[in-house]
């Protein structure tokens, strides 16, 4: 009798977990709340089954561009300290499974969620992919500095997508969210940056902290956090904002600003004492930045429905 | 040498089967669903034609 198993007896079998490990999960989180958000605050009401089903396939879409991101990243990924456990570095999946697996998954969901809400919504959705896995992930990630801003617009599409699945069009609110995103991004990983100081290096990936020196990179955090508190602040008294959102953006954008001049008063020596202790606290405080601004956009949106929220 | 109820193949692949499985089976409700909210919120007279069959039936 032929065995008709590629792996041989005793050695690891990929699981269902494995390739669900692909998709990135916690960017997938991230995907779904903002999208979800996008669609429910938009002027429009979307069918509770329709709006599930379109925010399942925009994360389906997004987990595949995620998974052809790890194939594409593959060798860098294994120098990584941070990425070394991955699905494909750490061999539990071939990378070719994982090019099939974001290939069709990006198809399916794609054509699926033109099925479920209009083609603008899935012209959107590949938009995104292609951005990511091939614009950002294949080119401007081991080609410029500035990987990380213009790169940064492939997460901060899927409120435009949440907001098209409800209206069928864009609009300037959808933007405003888009923009949120776009200008927290590099903030974001900056400190990430900084504080996973070899990784990059080893990688030879051209983040800002080996083109320009962390020097240079505590500055850019800081200038990029005084425009974004800029737009998150004035995004307050546009129709997605309200006194909720203002008053919650009015206190993380205080604590972020004091985060981002902490980080930039430090030199090289303060950071290693306290082992980036202030970088760290801003990298966590970024996460709930941005959780929190969606939330309070969220929390306007379901009172407007009460006749409250809003201005 | 007798059948053997489950293959070695079987038991390493369980974990992944069942997860394809379930999504698949979860693939196919989601889709059921959608196409019945979609033919039930239809407004015919939106359709080419619609108009037509409306005025016949008054």
């Amino acid at each position: 009798m032929t065995d008709t198993s590629t792996t041989p007896a005793g050695e690891y079998e990929a699981q269902f977990g494995d390739y669900f490990a692909l998709m990135k999960p916690r960017v997938m989180q991230l995907v779904v709340f903002t999208a979800l958000v996008g669609m429910l605050a938009a002027p429009n009401s979307v069918h509770p089954v329709v709006g599930f089903a379109s925010i399942l396939f925009v994360a389906i879409g997004a987990g595949a561009s995620g998974a052809l991101n790890m194939w594409w990243d593959a060798d860098i990924d294994a120098i990584m300290r941070r990425t070394q456990g991955r699905p494909i570095p750490s061999g539990r999946v071939q990378p070719g499974e994982a090019l099939a697996i974001g290939v069709a998954l990006s198809g399916m969901s794609v054509v699926m969620l033109g099925l479920a809400a209009n083609l603008l919504a899935a012209g959107m959705l590949l938009f995104t992919i292609l951005f990511y896995a091939v614009f950002y992930s294949m080119w401007l990630k081991r080609a410029t500095p500035q990987n990380i801003v213009i790169g940064g617009a492939a997460g901060a599409f899927p409120p435009v997508i949440g907001w098209i699945i409800a209206t069928g069009s864009f609009s300037v609110e959808a933007w405003l969210m888009f923009a949120l995103i776009f200008m927290w991004t590099p903030p974001h990983f900056w400190a990430l940056a900084l504080f996973m100081r070899n990784d990059y290096d080893d990688a030879k990936v051209p983040m800002l902290t080996v083109t320009h020196g962390r020097r240079s990179t505590r500055r850019h955090i800081l200038a990029y956090t005084v425009l974004l508190v800029i737009l998150a602040v004035g995004t307050g008294f546009t129709s997605i904002g309200g006194p909720i959102y203002l008053v919650t953006a009015g206190v993380l954008n205080l604590l972020f600003l004091i985060g981002a001049f902490r980080i930039w008063k430090r030199d090289e020596d303060d950071s290693e004492a306290d082992d980036f202790r202030v970088e760290r606290k801003f990298f966590r405080l970024s996460l709930w930045y941005l959780f929190l601004h969606f939330g309070a956009i969220l929390a306007e949106a379901t009172l407007r429905g009460y006749g409250m929220g809003g201005w | 040498m007798g059948i053997r109820a489950e293959h070695e193949i079987h038991t390493r692949r369980r974990g992944r089967n069942l997860g394809v499985g379930l999504l698949l089976a979860g693939f196919v409700v989601l889709v059921m669903a959608l196409t019945f909210v979609k033919i039930t919120n239809i407004d015919f007279n939106d359709l080419p034609g619609g108009d037509i069959q409306t005025q016949e039936s008054n």
